[in-house]
């Protein structure tokens, strides 16, 4: 799995791609929220429209992730959820958590208000 | 280590692996031909995929304890009616009725707790095998696309 992160004003945007699984894209993605939230961001979009599959252990971390930001008083919001990946959140009442987003403009705005 | 016959109408394909996540794309990859043969759609490889991932990361991690020298053995019987997938480690087993369920309140913002329940999600059955020290084998049970009446439970996806 790789991950790239941009800055869109004041809001982190992680693009990820690949594959979040056990021991490969869940560490990949643990180091980078780890990474983003020592150094103060608190607005954090993760963009999954290029991740193509997903164990328990990725749907593990995008908890872990949200909590994280969650309990530093930030919102980590979800954007191009993949079908497969929205049942596999669907599945596990995560939808309920998450705020998704299909384009980015509307994610970035929802963190304007 | 793997191995594939025929017995009568049965087709068998078993591997066995160390211990090692790096590792599970290999079994992925014989999962997925073997549900490709069996008739099985890229969406229900999908699912399929991802509940025989949970079966042998649960045995490395929580049944093997992550060392490296005990193997893990994958087996998968495609018969006439059904696809049945056995997963083995060599641990010391555990209660599969015991573990709580992750969609409860509490639950849900938990890191782990959601593998066996996929496992559960995507199969029609999930059988453990059971002995004096706990259960350490499991077996997965799909009613193949072609077989008997009606499309695959659209639930189970």
């Amino acid at each position: 799995m790789k991950s790239k992160v941009r800055k869109v004003g004041e809001v982190t945007v992680v693009d990820l791609a690949g594959k979040i699984t056990i021991g490969a894209g869940d560490v990949v993605l643990r180091d980078t929220i780890r990474e983003l939230v020592d150094k103060g961001d608190r607005k954090i979009l993760l963009n999954l429209g290029e991740v193509n599959y997903m164990d328990s252990s990725g749907v593990g971390e995008l908890v872990a992730a949200y909590t994280s930001v969650a309990n530093r008083g930030g919102h980590l919001k979800l954007l191009n959820v993949t079908k497969k990946i929205q049942d596999l959140l669907q599945i596990t009442q995560l939808l309920t958590v998450f705020e998704t987003f299909d384009k980015e403009a509307e994610a970035l705005a929802s963190y304007r208000s | 280590m793997s191995s594939a016959r025929s017995r009568g109408e049965q087709k068998v394909v078993e591997l066995s692996i160390r211990s090692r996540f790096e590792l599970l794309d290999l079994v992925h990859n014989a999962a997925s031909a073997v549900l490709r043969e069996a008739g099985f759609d890229d969406d229900a490889r999908f699912w399929l995929t991802v509940a025989i991932r949970e079966a042998v990361n649960n045995a490395i991690k929580h049944g093997n304890r992550l060392d490296a020298r005990k193997l893990v053995r994958v087996r998968f019987e495609v018969g006439r009616e059904e696809l049945k997938v056995w997963v083995r480690d060599r641990g010391r087993g555990f209660e599969p009725n015991r573990l709580p369920s992750p969609l409860e309140a509490d639950n849900l913002l938990k890191g782990g707790g959601r593998g066996v329940y996929f496992m559960r999600k995507f199969m029609d059955k999930v059988r453990y095998v059971c002995r004096s020290s706990g259960c350490n084998e499991v077996c997965m049970i799909k009613r193949l696309p072609r077989a008997g009446k009606g499309p695959e439970k659209e639930e189970k996806r």
